[in-house]
């Protein structure tokens, strides 16, 4: 198959690439300690929160930024990004879906995820945060009664002050990295998530995002917290308008998982990722971890088409013996995409045991690395991983990385790492051919074969979702 | 049905075929044998439209039309199915989910709709027990850890699930024990119709033995040299290609 068909097999148009005319109140661009300060203020947050911020602040002035990640993009010019927007008519904030923009609400319906409750996948909660607020969560109430809070994280600040002050940062602590502490600083909204003791959520979580305005970065925060026993099915999805300049997303994602809970985190991340000539498109610096205590699950699945550039490492901390962590991750490039992505597995209690599956697939010209780090700590005993790391190349342009970091400090410890990297064939595409499927069906054909695994694992509802969007964000890759 | 004229092919600027004509009326089974490398299976795939195979003369008319201008589907869709030599694996993507596609591809080619799952279980199942493979292999990825027989088997029953017009069979005998050999003789057979015509591209005599031909051509040097009956497979058995080598030389 030549260069030519591959390029026209995965070529295809952004489709959540519009924008939504809605008046917005935009902090001008640059970032100081009265930026932050703004910020509070208009979430009319206590004097605490407002001090964790500018710690956090002071702390990120000192750091630099990582350039380790084997991704390349010009520097971003943090003065040059504006730290919050909001749409005007969420000023007094909304009581109910009613008094919600009509405009908002269009451009949910037209990204798919209706927020009215009466036409939405039954049994999906949602949380919509648009640039930076929540503009509707949904089910509320009926998640009330099983005792489950689902809230936007700014109004979590407020209701559940303890529960705040105890868990953020507790797994991802402000001064973690670059992106983390300014994500401390500035973030503006995202989900508050908690499950009591021994309730399993009756529905699944969910929480979309959406950046509209430009030149704005996104800096949202989600902490899920599942009591002893409990468990939560939660799914996050990003959508960004196509714009020439960069956008910068910058995320925390904190779960706790106390004694035999369970927490189930997927991701379906379509942010913009740039045009054929790699103008534009979202960078997306992610923080992700989840401690697990005794006899707890955690498991991540992501399926990550979007962005220009991705740096993200959705991890696990195995603190309790027996607890179990799992990482689940299809990433895909094409045109002059950039992905620096993988997991961490920690263990440090007993018979921990964690599972890696990454399936990378590299088009165009884009780059691919997977990169993921084992650690065995002396008090694992008996503690278990299996990685599983294969790259799909699709044309002779792409590349695909593998950066493994293995470290065993007990000897009981058993890992195991397998990794293949396989080519779509000519010979695969002509077998197809042969038998009446065009290109594009046969490459999309094997890529979703090939992520198979991964897409089982993500809920039934999402699982044909992103073999859509898997095969969207190839269209053209084949010539 | 198909008629090829002077057609001369080459494959990475290396000429391969050099003026072979050949005519296969409907319903009709040809064989064509040949010493290595004179072109047989080159044959195949310039038929089937493989890329890298390039036509510098002749033409090719199938059922009226000029399949040289038609990508490699779209002939496929016309009926010309072709059993490949080496069949390529394809990971993760089950037999049935691919056969399912093709099927469902080639009826709405044809103004069909797709065929229900049962239906479709049912035609699968039933193709599986002809060729006897083992129901297990439909959920199997496509050729993936089958042995060569077990991959000559599977290109059978996909011509028997797509039902073509033209089946070019690439050394479909090769490398199957006699019980295999005989499973895909009958499997021949069975789809032998007035409408359905068939290339045979083998070494050995010994297939046809079990399918009978209503010709048997010799492809040497990229060309035709000699056409007749199923005697003329015994004759080349006994004696092998070199006379007829040094004939046309």
């Amino acid at each position: 198959m030549s260069q030519e068909t591959i390029d026209k097999a995965i070529d295809k148009e952004y489709a959540a690439g519009f924008v939504s005319d809605i008046e917005s109140e935009t902090l001008p661009p640059g970032l100081d300690e009265d930026v932050v300060r703004f910020i509070s203020a208009k979430k009319g947050e206590p004097e605490w929160m407002l001090e964790w911020r500018l710690e956090a602040y002071r702390t990120w002035r000192e750091m630099e930024e990582p350039e380790w990640a084997h991704v390349h993009y010009p520097e971003i010019d943090f003065d040059e990004v504006s730290y919050y927007s909001s749409p005007k008519s969420m000023e007094d904030g909304p009581k109910s879906l009613d008094e919600v923009d009509p405009e908002l609400l269009a451009t949910y319906e037209k990204l798919g995820i209706p927020l009215h409750e009466q036409e939405m996948l039954a049994g999906v909660a949602v949380d919509a945060v648009f640039d930076s607020v929540s503009v509707a969560t949904t089910f509320r109430s009926k998640l009330a009664e099983a005792g489950v809070i689902f809230c936007p994280i700014s109004e979590a600040v407020h209701e559940y002050p303890e529960l705040i002050k105890k868990y953020m940062g507790s797994v991802v602590p402000r001064r973690d990295n670059y992106y983390a502490a300014l994500n401390s600083a500035v973030f503006s909204d995202g989900s508050f998530v908690f499950i009591p003791k021994g309730v399993r959520c009756p529905m699944e979580l969910s929480t979309y995002f959406r950046i509209n305005e430009a030149k704005t970065g996104q800096f949202e925060r989600t902490l899920i917290i599942a009591e002893e026993g409990s468990h939560v099915s939660y799914l996050e999805g990003c959508t960004a308008p196509m714009r020439d300049e960069n956008q910068l997303h910058a995320a925390v994602v904190e779960l706790v998982a106390m004694d035999d809970a369970e927490i189930k985190y997927s991701t379906v991340q379509n942010w913009y990722p740039g045009d054929a000539e790699g103008r534009g498109g979202i960078y997306n610096f992610v923080t992700k971890r989840g401690v697990a205590h005794r006899n707890a699950k955690i498991s991540w699945t992501q399926v990550e088409t979007g962005s220009a550039v991705t740096w993200k490492y959705p991890s696990c901390i195995l603190r309790g013996d027996n607890s179990v962590g799992e990482f689940y991750s299809v990433a895909l490039t094409n045109n002059l995409q950039q992905a620096d992505t993988g997991t961490k597995m920690i263990h440090l209690g007993k018979n921990t045991r964690s599972t890696i599956i990454s399936k990378g697939i590299s088009a165009g010209k884009s780059s691919n690395a997977y990169r993921g780090l084992v650690r065995m700590s002396p008090k694992a005993q008996g503690a278990r991983n299996y990685t599983q790391c294969d790259s799909l190349l699709i044309g002779d342009r792409c590349a695909a990385h593998t950066f493994p970091y293995i470290e065993s400090r007990n000897p009981s410890a058993v890992i195991e790492h397998e990794a293949t990297t396989s080519k779509v064939s000519d010979d695969q595409l002509y077998l197809c051919q042969q038998r009446g499927l065009d290109a594009e069906k046969a490459v999309s054909m094997i890529v979703n074969g090939f992520c198979k695994e991964v897409f089982k694992e993500l809920p039934m509802e999402f699982a044909v979702e992103a073999g859509k969007l898997l095969e969207v964000s190839l269209e053209g890759s084949v010539g | 049905m198909l008629k090829i004229e002077n057609l001369h092919a080459s494959v990475e600027g290396k000429d391969i075929l050099k003026g072979l004509t050949l005519t296969v009326g409907a319903g009709e089974v040809h064989a064509i044998m040949g010493p290595n490398g004179s072109g047989k299976s080159t044959l195949g795939h310039v038929l089937a439209g493989r890329p890298g195979y390039t036509v510098t003369a002749g033409t090719v008319e199938f059922l009226g039309q000029n399949v040289l201008e038609m990508e490699t589907e779209e002939r496929a869709h016309l009926g010309i199915f072709l059993a490949f030599q080496y069949p390529v694996e394809i990971p993760g993507v089950s037999n049935m989910e691919f056969l399912k596609a093709s099927v469902d591809t080639m009826r709405e080619q044809r103004g069909l709709t797709p065929l229900d799952a049962v239906s479709f279980m049912k035609q699968a199942r039933e193709a599986c027990a002809a060729v006897d493979l083992e129901l297990d292999f439909l959920k199997r990825g496509v050729n993936e850890g089958f042995s060569g027989g077990e991959k000559k088997r599977n290109e059978l029953m996909q011509m028997m699930l797509l039902e073509p017009r033209l089946a070019v069979m690439d050394e479909t005998d090769s490398g199957l024990d006699i019980d295999a050999l005989q499973v895909v003789a009958q499997g021949v057979n069975t789809m032998r119709a007035a409408d359905r015509s068939f290339i045979l591209v083998t070494h050995y005599q010994r297939l046809l033995e079990y399918i009978e031909p209503d010709f048997v051509h010799v492809l040497a040097g990229g060309r035709i040299v000699r056409s007749g009956d199923k005697t003329l497979a015994l004759e080349l058995e006994e004696k092998g290609y070199a006379w007829l080598e040094d004939e046309v030389a």
